[in-house]
C-alpha cells in the first residue's frame, strides 16, 4: 500500500512540475506547429505519397516524435534532481528503487502523452479528421511508446554526470531514433540496409501504430497492430527492467 | 538508540571513515565535530542507509542498517547539509509529498504539517513556491520536513552551513527546543566548536575518519587540565625552545605566529614566561589567558586547528558527495 501511495506521489510531483513551466508549454504548442506547417507544406509539394498528402503523412510521426523528445528529455530530468540535491530526498524514504523509478517513469509517461496530446489537437491544420474515439484510443498507445523511451531517459541520466551531456543524447539517441523511425518518410521505400536499421528502432513500431490509428484505412501498414503493440510491449518491459536494475544499485 | 560497532568505510584505496565505536541514548544531542573530509557526512549517510557500510555494523532504533534499511528510513528523519528541497513546488507540497512518502496517514497529515511549519516559523509562507525562500527559510523547511513523520532519531548534517550568524542562532534555538520539547535523539555533525559546544550533550570529535575524543564538551575541555595562554611573537620556534626550560610547561603548540600552551594554574606562570623571553631577547606582541574551548581540544590532540577549507576545496567536496549518490 504504501508502495503504491509512493509511486503515486512521485508520479503526481512530476506531473505538478510540468504543468507550472509555462515557458515548456508554450513551445511544445508551436514546435509541432514548425514541423507540420513548414516542413510538412514545404516537402508535400516535392513528394507524393499514395491517397494521403505528406503533411497528413507526417502527422503520426510528428506526435511520434513530440512523444520522443519529451520522453528523453523527462528522464534526462533526473539529472536535475541529483544536482538539486532533491534525489537524495528520494532516495532515502522508506519505499523501494523499483517503486521510486516507476513512480518517476509514470510521471514523466504522463508529461510526455499531455504534450502528444496537444499534436493531436493540430489534426485540423493537416486535414485529419479526429474524432473523439480516435483520439481516446491514442492516448494509452502513446502511453505505450513513452514508457520505454522515459526508461531509457533515466537509464541514461544515471550514468551521466550532468546536464552538459544532453547534447550527447540529442546526437546518438533522439536523431538516429526519430530519422530511422519512418516518421518523416516510409520506410518501405528506403534502401535495404536502411530498413533493417530501421526495424531495429522502437519508435518506428510506435509511428505506425499511431498511423494505423490515426490514418485508419489510408495507411497501409508495414506490421499489423498487435506486431506493433507486441514490439513496443516487450521493449518497455526491457527497458524499466534495466532501469530498475540500474536504479537499485547501491553502493 | 543507535549503536555503531567497528564501522568502516573505504573508497577505492582511502578510508574515509575507519572503525567508529559509539553508542547514542534515547533523547540525547550527540555531536560529529571535525574538519571537512573527516568522515562525519560519510558516518551520517551509513547511518542514513545512504552508504553502505565496508565493514562493521550500525543498528538505529533496534534495526541493522544492512539488513533492514527500510525499517531504519521509517524511524529517521534527516536534515541534509545542502538544499534536497523541489524548489519547483510550494513549502506545504514538499511537506505534503514527504508525508505521503514515510506513510504518514491522510487523515493526521494536514495537522502535523501545520505543526511543523508553526515551529519552524514558516506558516505564512508554507504556500510559497520554494525558489522563493531564503537560504534559512529553506533550511528551516528541511528541518520540518525531517520531523514531519515523528522520527525517532533526527539527523543533521552542517545544520547552520553557509548561514548568517542571525539565522544559525534561530536554527539553534529550533535544535534546542526541539530537543527539550519532544525528546527527539539527534546526530549532528559541525565543523563549529561553538555549535557542538552549545547544542550537543556529547561530542565524538573525528579527524581522518577515527574518533580522537568522546565525551560531554564540558568534560573535554576540563580533560584539558588547565589554561589556554596565547603568545604573539615573532620568533615562535625560539621562544617555544626556550619555554621547554619551564618545568610545568609540557603543552606548547606552535601557530604560525603564535604558541598555544595549556598549563595549570595559568596567571602564575605568565611573569616567568615573560622572564624567559626578555632573558633571551624575544620580544612578545601580545599575549592572553583564557578557559580552554573546543577548538583547543581539537588543537591538543591534533596539532592543527580545524578550520573552513577554502571554498573552492569545499565545493569540489560537494561535488563529489554529489556524485556518489545515484
Amino acid at each position: 500500500m504504501s508502495e503504491i501511495l509512493g509511486i503515486y506521489t512521485l508520479w503526481l510531483r512530476e506531473v505538478k512540475r510540468y504543468m507550472r513551466e509555462k515557458t515548456r508549454l508554450v513551445s511544445s504548442f508551436f514546435q509541432p506547429l514548425i514541423w507540420l506547417v513548414i516542413f510538412g507544406s514545404g516537402m508535400r509539394f516535392s513528394t507524393g505519397i499514395g491517397v494521403i498528402n505528406y503533411q497528413q503523412f507526417i502527422f503520426p510521426g510528428v506526435v511520434g516524435q513530440t512523444l520522443l523528445f519529451t520522453s528523453m528529455f523527462m528522464g534526462i530530468s533526473v539529472i536535475w534532481d541529483r544536482e538539486f540535491g532533491f534525489l537524495k530526498e528520494i532516495l532515502v524514504a522508506p519505499i523501494s528503487r523499483v517503486s521510486i523509478f516507476v513512480g518517476k517513469m509514470l510521471g514523466d509517461s504522463t508529461d510526455a502523452v499531455i504534450q502528444g496530446s496537444f499534436v493531436l489537437l493540430y489534426s485540423f491544420v493537416v486535414g485529419i479528421d479526429m474524432d473523439i474515439k480516435t483520439f481516446l484510443l491514442s492516448l494509452p498507445l502513446m502511453m505505450l511508446i513513452t514508457f520505454g523511451l522515459v526508461s531509457v531517459g533515466l537509464t541514461l541520466a544515471s550514468f551521466m554526470e550532468s546536464l552538459e551531456s544532453f547534447g550527447v543524447i540529442q546526437t546518438f539517441v533522439n536523431l538516429p531514433l526519430f530519422f530511422l523511425s519512418g516518421a518523416l518518410f516510409p520506410v518501405d521505400q528506403v534502401p535495404e540496409w536502411l530498413r533493417w536499421v530501421s526495424i531495429i528502432d522502437p519508435l518506428t513500431y510506435g509511428v505506425d501504430a499511431l498511423r494505423i490509428v490515426i490514418l485508419k484505412g489510408a495507411w497501409t501498414p508495414l506490421f499489423p497492430l498487435h506486431y506493433d503493440l507486441l514490439a513496443l510491449f516487450i521493449f518497455d518491459m526491457a527497458m524499466i527492467l534495466v532501469g530498475t536494475i540500474v536504479f537499485g544499485r547501491r553502493r | 538508540m543507535i549503536d555503531v560497532k567497528d564501522l568502516t568505510r573505504r573508497f577505492g584505496s582511502l578510508t574515509a571513515v575507519d572503525r567508529l565505536n559509539f553508542t547514542v541514548q534515547p533523547g540525547e544531542v550527540f555531536g560529529l565535530l571535525g574538519p571537512n573530509g573527516a568522515g562525519k557526512t560519510t558516518t551520517l549517510f551509513m547511518l542514513c542507509t545512504i552508504l553502505k557500510p565496508s565493514f562493521g555494523t550500525a543498528i538505529v532504533n533496534g534495526f541493522d542498517v544492512v539488513k533492514h534499511p527500510s525499517q531504519v528510513r521509517r524511524s529517521i528523519g534527516i536534515v541534509f547539509q545542502e538544499p534536497s528541497v523541489d524548489d519547483r513546488l510550494t513549502g506545504r507540497e514538499n511537506l505534503e509529498m514527504h508525508a505521503n512518502l514515510y506513510g504518514v496517514p491522510r487523515s493526521e497529515q494536514k495537522k502535523r504539517i501545520n505543526e511543523v511549519l508553526e515551529l519552524v516559523e514558516l506558516e505564512d509562507r508554507a504556500d510559497s513556491l520554494i525558489r522563493t525562500y531564503s537560504g534559512g527559510m529553506r533550511r528551516r523547511l528541511e528541518m520540518a520536513r525531517g520531523l514531519v513523520h515523528y522520527p525517532k532519531v533526527l539527523f543533521l548534517d552542517e545544520p547552520t552551513l553557509g548561514l548568517d550568524p542571525q539565522t544559525r542562532e534561530h536554527i539553534w534555538s529550533y535544535i534546542a527546543d526541539l530537543s527539550k520539547r519532544k525528546n527527539i535523539t539527534m546526530i549532528l555533525t559541525t565543523h563549529y566548536m561553538e555549535e557542538a559546544d552549545k547544542l550537543c550533550d556529547r561530542i565524538a570529535i573525528i579527524d581522518y575518519g577515527k574518533i580522537i575524543a568522546l565525551d560531554e564538551p564540558k568534560r573535554l575541555k576540563e580533560g584539558l587540565e588547565g589554561d589556554i595562554i596565547s603568545i604573539k611573537t615573532g620568533a615562535v620556534k625560539k621562544l617555544s625552545e626556550k619555554l621547554k626550560e619551564i618545568k610545568s610547561l609540557k603543552d606548547i603548540t606552535q601557530l604560525e605566529s603564535e604558541l598555544k600552551v595549556i598549563v595549570k594554574g595559568g596567571d602564575s606562570i605568565i611573569p616567568r614566561i615573560v622572564e624567559v623571553a626578555v632573558n633571551s631577547g624575544i620580544h612578545i606582541q601580545s599575549m592572553s589567558i583564557r578557559e580552554p574551548t573546543l577548538e583547543d581540544v581539537f588543537l591538543h590532540y591534533t596539532g592543527r586547528k580545524i578550520r573552513p577549507e577554502t571554498s573552492e576545496e569545499y565545493h569540489a567536496l560537494i561535488a563529489r558527495r554529489r556524485r556518489s549518490i545515484k
